[in-house]
């Protein structure tokens, strides 16, 4: 065909292409984004009231909602993630492992507007009229739970995510567990530990580091994540005040304006989307080097993750 | 002559070491009751983990079923309140922005794969750093930019606009699963090639990409899936389209779309769409993923 010396340079080329457009990908949200910076300042980002109609771009309660539903996934999530892979890596027969594992990693391609469609038409009436009531007679006394039992909210919100993420927390999980040498597993066990000591002490600590690495991963998910959220969280621009109140994240923020916004309010959007970036540049990056020496490195793993 | 009579309960030894054991008989029934409850714990957190995933997939297929009809796999969407209609629009825009998504994506993503497997430097490793975060990127991010570049730039929404965001989604993924297909094939078939004078480029497209096509084949599958499950960048960049429309220079329509968007609405019949189309969009995606591995592994066998 051609010589080695143009077949590089194709190579080098398509990878240049790659750069280029990653390269394209953020100085272009930041320069659309400047116009926010320059006409606002920065104080905004921090400011309470979203008020477009009256140029006040207040971002702190959208800041305050990404933040908080993504607690309140990770609150369920590592625990019963963490549960459930130490399940699927050493507990559950060698027979059921195989398929169990490929069932995680499918639910992990389902679609998110799926998790919100059923969010949003199943779990909200049922929050709205059961959990929501149950929550604040039980736990009302925290001050957590005030205000009136309407379904859509940062708790609904939260419950989603922590469903969304929770395959791919597993998946990963998972493979960072099961490498952990069978030696060591086997050296324990010898030496009469339990079962669940084993897992306390030799299995957990030795896939530590790929385990905060599925977590890093999975919170980076739940803060990015858009569709799934925009439908369960009421959308309201204000600071919660109770975990059942309506809310907001920078991410439903930008697809609920984006088709009204025009100017300044637009060039807002894209700052948020551009806090986005960031926030997805800093957790992938602490994440992969968390995960890249423990986790199996399969064509599947990589796109689960 | 001092007696050599043995008195068990005074020798020291053995009193230490009855001491010793019933600590440890006591030691053992802690720890076995902790580890009872801990493993139990592990138990019902699986349980927890697959009770919702479970029952996201019955009510989807369980309410999606319903609105599978004639209308619904051939029509346009219809206005509320107007009975029929279905998500043929919707069909044809995701296939649509599937297919050029795919078709612009898999050349350069291969590329790109073989580029990492074949250069170990620090710039293959940076550009590896760099997919491997981007594949973790929120989409909406994605949906901005492809708003930025190409509907601004080319004068509206569209569906190439769409295409563009959701290949961008997928060449990452296409890339790394390509490269860890292509690392996977024995360095003896291409040093066997190289030793009968080959060049480096008939190497790659008759030696090392037909090898490594099992698992290429099963990262593209999966990118595809993911791409068309996306749905914030196709808002902001596809706008979506009640009409059916062929041109993928206009804005069209996506499953994706007509889900989000009749979710909302407080209308049984749109609800009842919404539920069709995600079960439709559910079933593509679960057979692209599944099928790839399928697909895998048959090929894998038959290589040998």
């Amino acid at each position: 065909m051609f010589p080695d010396g143009a077949y590089r340079g194709l190579l080098a080329v398509a990878g240049a292409v790659f750069v280029a457009l990653v390269a394209w990908f953020v100085v272009s949200l930041i320069v659309q984004a400047r116009p926010a910076f320059s006409t606002l300042g920065f104080s905004w980002i921090v400011q309470k009231v979203w008020d477009p109609g009256h140029g006040k771009y207040g971002l702190l309660p959208f800041i305050l909602g990404t933040i908080e539903t993504t607690a309140i996934a990770l609150v369920f999530a590592v625990p019963i993630g963490l549960g459930t892979a130490l399940a699927l890596a050493y507990l559950v027969p060698h027979r059921l492992r195989a398929g169990l594992g490929t069932a995680v990693e499918l639910l992990a391609a389902v679609p998110s507007v799926v998790y919100g469609l059923w969010g949003l038409i199943v779990l909200a009436p049922l929050f709205r009229d059961h959990v929501e009531p149950a929550l604040t007679s039980v736990l009302g006394w925290t001050g957590l739970f005030s205000g009136p039992n309407e379904g859509v909210g940062l708790l609904l919100a939260g419950i989603i995510l922590f469903v969304m993420v929770l395959p791919t927390m597993v998946a990963i999980s998972r493979d960072v567990l099961a490498v952990v040498p069978v030696e060591q597993v086997e050296g324990a066990m010898a030496l009469g530990a339990t079962r669940w000591q084993v897992l306390r002490k030799v299995v957990v600590p030795g896939a530590r580091t790929g385990l905060l690495g599925a977590f890093t991963l999975a919170t980076g998910r739940a803060l990015g994540e858009t569709v799934a959220v925009a439908l369960v969280i009421g959308n309201s621009p204000y600071v919660a005040h109770s975990v059942k109140s309506a809310a907001a994240t920078l991410a439903s923020l930008i697809v609920n304006n984006f088709g009204e916004a025009t100017g300044t309010q637009l060039s807002v959007l894209f700052a948020a989307g551009l806090v986005l970036l960031v926030i997805g540049i800093c957790v992938n990056a602490l994440a992969r080097v968390l995960v890249r020496n423990t986790a199996r490195s399969g064509v599947t793993s990589v796109a689960v993750a | 002559m001092t007696t050599l009579a043995f008195d068990p309960s005074a020798d020291p030894n053995l009193v230490r070491r009855r001491k010793i054991q019933n600590v440890a008989a006591a030691s053992l029934g802690r720890r076995k009751v902790y580890s009872r409850i801990a493993i139990g714990i592990c138990w019902v957190s699986l349980a927890l983990a697959i009770v919702p995933l479970v029952a996201v997939i019955a009510y989807v297929v369980a309410k999606g079923l319903p609105a599978w009809n004639i209308d619904f796999f051939t029509q346009s969407t219809t206005p509320e309140g107007i009975p029929g209609g279905g998500v043929w629009n919707a069909i044809v825009g995701t296939v649509e922005i599937g297919v050029i998504a795919t078709a612009v994506t898999v050349p350069i993503g291969l590329l790109c794969g073989l580029f990492l497997a074949e250069s170990d430097g620090r710039i293959a490793e940076s550009v590896r750093f760099t997919a491997d975060v981007m594949t973790g990127m929120p989409s909406i991010t994605i949906g901005i930019f492809g708003y930025i570049a190409i509907v601004r730039n080319t004068g509206g929404y569209s569906a190439l606009a769409g295409a563009f965001a959701i290949g961008f989604i997928m060449l990452p993924v296409i890339m790394r699963a390509g490269e860890t297909a292509i690392r996977g094939v024995p360095h003896q078939l291409s040093e066997a090639a190289l030793a009968l004078g080959a060049r480096r480029a008939t190497i790659a497209r008759r030696v090392v990409v037909p090898a490594a096509m099992p698992g290429i084949i099963t990262g593209v599958l999966l990118a595809v899936a993911r791409g068309l499950g996306e749905t914030a960048p196709l808002l902001l960049t596809i706008f979506g389209n009640q009409y059916l429309k062929w041109n993928p220079t206009k804005p069209i329509e996506a499953l994706p779309l007509a889900i989000y968007n009749n979710s909302s609405q407080p209308y049984a019949d749109l609800i009842q769409i919404a539920w069709g189309a995600a079960l439709l969009l559910m079933v593509v995606v679960l057979v692209l993923s599944i099928g790839s591995r399928v697909l895998a592994t048959v090929l894998q066998r038959e290589r040998r």
